[in-house]
């Protein structure tokens, strides 16, 4: 009973992994529409809109952290970037494990690397997960290298890391535009409120303002799970990256609605409604919020400030891909039981993934001083 | 410009379904199973097991409700947006015309379904791991059409809706239809310049969009993101470059920092 007790979350978790996994077998077994409410009219549903562009988007955190600590040599930050990398790498396998449940033919998802059309956005998605999880792969080793006391390994990582950081920023600047650049070719498909030319644009600078947000998230929850203490000053200061990435997205927005007289569009219907919610509470509340000191360095208001960006992205990337999404005539989608099933065990097996991490790698140790290199 | 085309006058069909049975006959397709839905349309939509299909559409016109049938099915366009976006180029358009899909390719992404600005591309979501799955559609009868005869449909079409043929000389014998009887015909060669045209040609005598078809532009829908693409490389480039740039100019002057703070913290 005490055991039951002590690991609670961590038995709710297991099982719906395990319930997950059941259901994936379903899925191989039976086809896609044994579990899935997809069809010919909805090709695209729940795991594309929530795991694939929303998992993402939400392990932003990595690259936008490891920018400011390696290439802007912002030393104060230092303390978050493990975590921030770990969440960024378990979220690229998380998309990655949800893929070879989407996909129609996961044996073959290695296709990619050998048969090319570099005419397909979608190509060019692929290789940047790819290349970028590799990248974060890497990021990630010194921990397991540390704890198995592996020298060699550790200083070569070391000596690369500043390539590294450079090479993830820039997969990831390409990627997570193209996530946007994917819905350009379906210009009756996505809403006229969300269609643009400017759709990369707008999830790379979204992208940029989730990336704190969920390093703020995550250290609030590892804080009070893991009883560690809160870097409140060190996600305070990432905090002031998002009124500026909000601010230019926002801006943007608005010159482009004007040019593209769109605006009758914003007061019409469910979307319109949609669209207000979106940019009130995911984009102008939270610039408002994280542009005060008495917010940035409060932790509740703090983690207040950062839900509201990440929920605003997840309402961002719904409105794109599927509840603006439509063909006339073509009926509805919601999401099968099933579908939530697979997403969910995915998630709590990120988060039990993370949680092991936490219990046996040095995740929180922080990093050691940079030994002195020649190079230097 | 392809080759070949078709051209669909729908004011001649009698919604026979002769051609639906023909595709199903030949691409060795199976039946499905339905239920009265109160139309005649059956059944409800293109899938992975019917690939060409008569639409009933029930229409309005004066004081008069008739049927208005649509032959519907791959479109065939000339710069068709599911080969544009199959991230393993699993589909393609061949100089005579038919957009062919190589099955070995695929991964099972589904763009392509997304993508269509017809919403033609079909998925075998019945189908598991081992039952290959795949994407659906109609390939213009490539097999027949590369060994010299005509598509399976336009053979099979008692009321000679359906005539196959080199695209150009379609759109001057469909021009000539329409000048010729300018009360019948809406004066609209549905797919001579949709999306860029499409190698199937439609002749209507009520609204194309009452019909089904979509109100499209002359530009490929995928036109946008294959321009994003070309710029992909030189921006990558250029960024790439930049971010090297910062990080070098970042530790240049860190280290004139650094190099101060040391000699501080030693005195």
């Amino acid at each position: 009973m005490q055991f039951i007790r002590r690991h609670q979350l961590a038995i709710v978790l297991v099982a719906l992994v395990a319930f997950g996994l059941i259901v994936a077998l379903v899925r191989y077994w039976a086809g896609i529409g044994a579990i899935s409410n997809l069809s010919d009219a909805y090709p695209w549903g729940l795991w594309i809109s929530f795991d694939l562009l929303c998992g993402v988007a939400l392990a932003s955190g990595a690259f936008t952290t490891a920018f400011a600590v390696h290439i802007f040599q912002l030393d104060r930050f230092r303390p978050v970037l493990r975590p921030a990398i770990l969440t960024g790498f378990l979220g690229y396998v998380m998309v990655i494990v949800a893929l070879l449940v989407d996909l129609g033919r996961p044996e073959r998802i290695w296709h990619m690397i050998i048969f090319w059309n570099p005419h397909s956005v979608m190509f060019e998605v692929g290789w940047c997960v790819m290349l970028y999880t590799a990248v974060l792969a890497l990021e990630f080793s010194p921990l397991v290298f540390e704890r198995l006391r592996w020298r060699a390994p550790l200083a070569i990582i070391h000596r690369l890391t500043i390539v590294l950081v450079i090479l993830g920023t820039l997969l990831s600047t390409l990627h997570q535009s193209s996530l946007g650049s994917l819905f350009l070719a379906m210009p009756r498909q996505v809403h006229p409120l969300w269609f643009s030319a400017f759709l990369p644009l707008y999830f790379f600078l979204t992208a940029i303002a989730v990336g704190p947000a969920m390093v703020i998230l995550e250290s609030s929850i590892s804080s009070r799970v893991l009883h560690r203490g809160l870097e409140t000053d060190v996600i305070g200061g990432l905090a002031r990256a998002i009124p500026f990435a909000l601010g230019a997205y926002l801006a943007i927005k608005i010159v482009d609605l004007t040019l593209a007289n769109k605006w009758a569009a914003a007061f019409r219907d469910g979307m319109s409604a949609l669209f207000w919610i979106e940019i009130i509470f995911g984009v102008i509340a939270p610039m408002l919020l994280f542009a005060r000191s008495s917010v940035r360095h409060n932790p509740s208001r703090l983690l207040i400030g950062a839900s509201l960006v990440i929920a605003g992205i997840v309402l961002n990337r719904f409105n794109v891909s599927l509840i603006g999404w439509t063909r006339p005539n073509e009926g509805w989608y919601v999401p099968h039981l099933l579908e939530f099933a697979i997403t969910f065990g995915i998630v709590s097996a990120g988060v039990v993934a993370y949680g092991l991490v936490a219990k046996f790698l040095p995740l929180f140790a922080d990093e050691p001083a940079p030994a002195p290199s020649p190079a230097e | 410009m392809s080759r070949y085309a078709m051209l669909i006058d729908e004011t001649r069909c009698t919604g026979c379904r002769a051609c639906q049975v023909a595709c199903k006959q030949w691409n060795d397709l199976p039946g499905e199973q339905t239920r009265n839905r109160g139309t005649y349309t059956n059944p409800p939509a293109l899938s992975a097991k019917t690939w060409s299909m008569i639409e009933f559409n029930e229409i309005e016109t004066g004081d008069k409700v008739g049927f208005y049938f649509l032959k519907r099915g791959c479109m065939h366009c000339e710069h068709p947006a599911c080969a544009s976006v199959c991230l393993v180029g699993a589909l393609h358009k061949t100089p005579d015309g038919p957009v062919v899909y190589d099955d070995s390719k695929c991964i099972g992404c589904r763009y392509c379904m997304s993508a269509c600005p017809f919403g033609i591309p079909t998925f075998d979501w019945d189908r598991g791991l081992l039952n290959n799955a795949l994407i659906r559609k109609c390939e213009f009868c490539v097999d027949r059409v590369s060994n010299g005869l005509i598509p399976a449909c336009a053979k099979s079409c008692p009321s000679r809706v359906i005539a196959f043929g080199e695209r150009e000389q379609l759109i001057a014998q469909a021009e000539a239809r329409i000048e010729k009887n300018p009360n019948k015909y809406i004066k609209h060669i549905y797919g001579k310049d949709e999306v860029g045209g499409t190698s199937m040609l439609y002749l209507s005598s009520v609204p194309f969009d009452q019909l089904g078809l979509p109100a499209l532009g002359t530009t490929p829908v995928t036109a946008l993101s294959e321009q994003v693409m070309e710029y992909t490389v030189p921006f990558a480039l250029a960024w790439g470059a930049t971010l090297a740039g910062v990080a070098a100019v970042v530790r240049f002057r860190n280290r004139g920092k650094r190099i101060v703070e040391n000699e501080k913290s030693e005195t």
